[in-house]
Order: structure tokens, then C-alpha cells, then sequence
């Protein structure tokens, strides 16, 4: 089971009411390479990998839903006192007509979230380099979200995630590694 | 700012700091689990943050659910400033 701290990871704050530039995060929030996939597909990968490398994804897709919170907190303050016209204006009309200000598990294009999204192969090393090319392409959206705004608040914790994609990158590939040795071990005897 | 609420975000900042910490530790130890210095880092981060937030928790309330803090009378628990309010 999960336990909940009132706190996020890391600060999240905003300068200004950006309404397009929460749509954008969006792709963060339910999106092919965003934080409910990546999550999803690692506390799901979890049951059936080797003993060894279970920590790895039980506590990493727990990290995930963090930055879930931490993405729905920038689109939440992003958009809080944005009118219906401000909406309307950054493409979020057809946004509003169905959900108002409500979030929703959609992409930065509004295409609603899939399962589809990520696999589980049930071959670890598989499911490890999907796990890798995930936290990679994560690390390239945050920075092309970065790259599409000069809110400095908003920079300062999109960079703390774009990081966190490059360690969780790290420790899978140490996952792989430590699979191989233990597959060349059993090959001596 | 008022001070009451600079106060707020600098306890706060310093649990997010400490737990950070605690986060990168531990995730760095499922795959180096033979690293002592680390091991004890971690150790010691661990009774920092308990007590980070038992401070933290007696001037803002309950920060933890589900037992894993004690509760003031009237119960806290429920009360704002949630995460994404602050």
C-alpha cells in the first residue's frame, strides 16, 4: 500500500496564468512518454521481474506519481485564473466544453490517455530497455517544454524533472547489468 | 510574504531538501546495496527528516495519513493547504 505526505517533491511555483503552456504540459500528464505511463508501467512490470531488480521499479514508479502531482500542480496553477475566452484563445475551448477547468489524462494534442501507451513483455531485459527508451524520451519533452517558456519558476521545476528522468535512465541500466551478471553466473556451473 | 508564511516554506523547503535526499539514496542502494557509507548517509538522513517533521507537523498540522502521525485535537488531517495550494 502507499502512504500520502502532504508535501510535493520538489516546489512548484509559476509567475504568471499561462493557459498554452498548460496544455502543453499535458503531454506530461497523460501522454505516451508522461508521468501516469511511466508509472503505470513500472508498478505494473514490477510483479513479474527477478527478485533483484523489483525494488528498482516498486520505487521509481512510486517517484513517478510525485512528478504526476507535481505536473498536474503546474497545469492546475497554470490555468486557475484563466476565463473561459483565455481558454478559448489557447485551443482549451474544446477542453472546457467538456471538463471546465477539471484535468484530465489526455496529451498536449487532447488525445485521451491508452493503455497502449507502454507494454509488458514479461522478458525483463525487454521490458527493461522499454523502461530506459521511456525515461529517455521523457527527458526530451521536459526539455522541449522548456524550451517553449521563459517563466523561470515554471523552468526551475521542469529542469528538477528533466534530471530525474537522467538518474531513473541510470538505475535501470544498472538493472540490466546486474541481470547479465547473474545470467553469466549460471552459465559457469 | 508575512513572516508566518516565509516561516511555512523554509521548514517545508528543508523537508523536501532532506527526503530528497532520502529518495536518491535509496534508489541509488537497490542496485548498490553494499555501499556502507551510503547505507549510513541514508541512516542518518532518515532520523533527520523524522524530525524535521514532527517540528513541522506541531505548527502545521497533521502531514502524514493513515498512522503514520499522531493527530492533534480537533483532527488536522483534512485541513488546507494541500501540495498543490501552497
Amino acid at each position: 500500500m502507499w502512504y500520502y505526505e502532504k508535501k510535493l517533491q520538489y516546489p512548484v511555483r509559476v509567475s504568471k496564468c499561462d493557459v498554452q503552456m498548460a496544455k502543453f504540459l499535458t503531454e506530461q500528464y497523460g501522454g505516451a512518454d508522461g508521468e501516469l505511463a511511466a508509472a503505470l508501467r513500472y508498478l505494473n512490470q514490477r510483479y513479474t521481474v527477478p527478485d533483484k531488480i523489483i525494488g528498482v521499479l516498486n520505487d521509481i514508479g512510486t517517484e513517478e506519481l510525485a512528478h504526476l502531482e507535481m505536473i498536474a500542480t503546474m497545469v492546475y496553477k497554470l490555468t486557475k485564473d484563466a476565463t473561459p475566452d483565455d481558454l478559448k484563445k489557447a485551443g482549451l475551448g474544446a477542453h472546457y466544453a467538456n471538463h471546465d477547468k477539471a484535468l484530465y489524462f489526455e496529451n498536449a494534442g487532447g488525445v485521451p490517455f491508452t493503455a497502449t501507451y507502454f507494454t509488458a513483455k514479461g522478458d525483463p531485459i525487454a521490458d527493461l530497455y522499454e523502461d530506459i527508451a521511456a525515461e529517455e524520451k521523457a527527458r526530451s519533452t521536459y526539455q522541449w517544454l522548456i524550451n517553449m517558456t521563459d517563466d523561470t519558476d515554471l523552468i526551475d521545476s521542469l529542469t528538477f524533472l528533466r534530471e530525474r528522468e537522467i538518474i531513473h535512465s541510470q538505475r535501470f541500466l544498472e538493472c540490466v547489468e546486474i541481470l547479465k551478471e547473474e545470467r553469466d553466473r549460471k552459465k559457469i556451473f | 510574504m508575512k513572516e508566518s508564511t516565509a516561516k511555512y516554506y523554509e521548514l517545508l523547503h528543508e523537508i523536501q531538501q532532506v527526503d530528497f535526499a532520502l529518495v536518491e539514496l535509496n534508489l541509488y542502494l537497490n542496485t548498490h546495496p553494499m555501499d556502507q557509507q551510503a547505507i549510513m548517509q541514508f541512516n542518518e538522513l532518515v532520523q533527520r527528516s523524522q524530525m524535521l517533521k514532527k517540528n513541522f507537523e506541531s505548527m502545521y498540522g497533521t502531514m502524514r495519513n493513515f498512522g503514520e502521525s499522531f493527530s492533534p485535537t480537533p483532527w488536522s488531517w483534512s485541513n488546507t493547504p494541500w501540495p498543490w495550494q501552497v
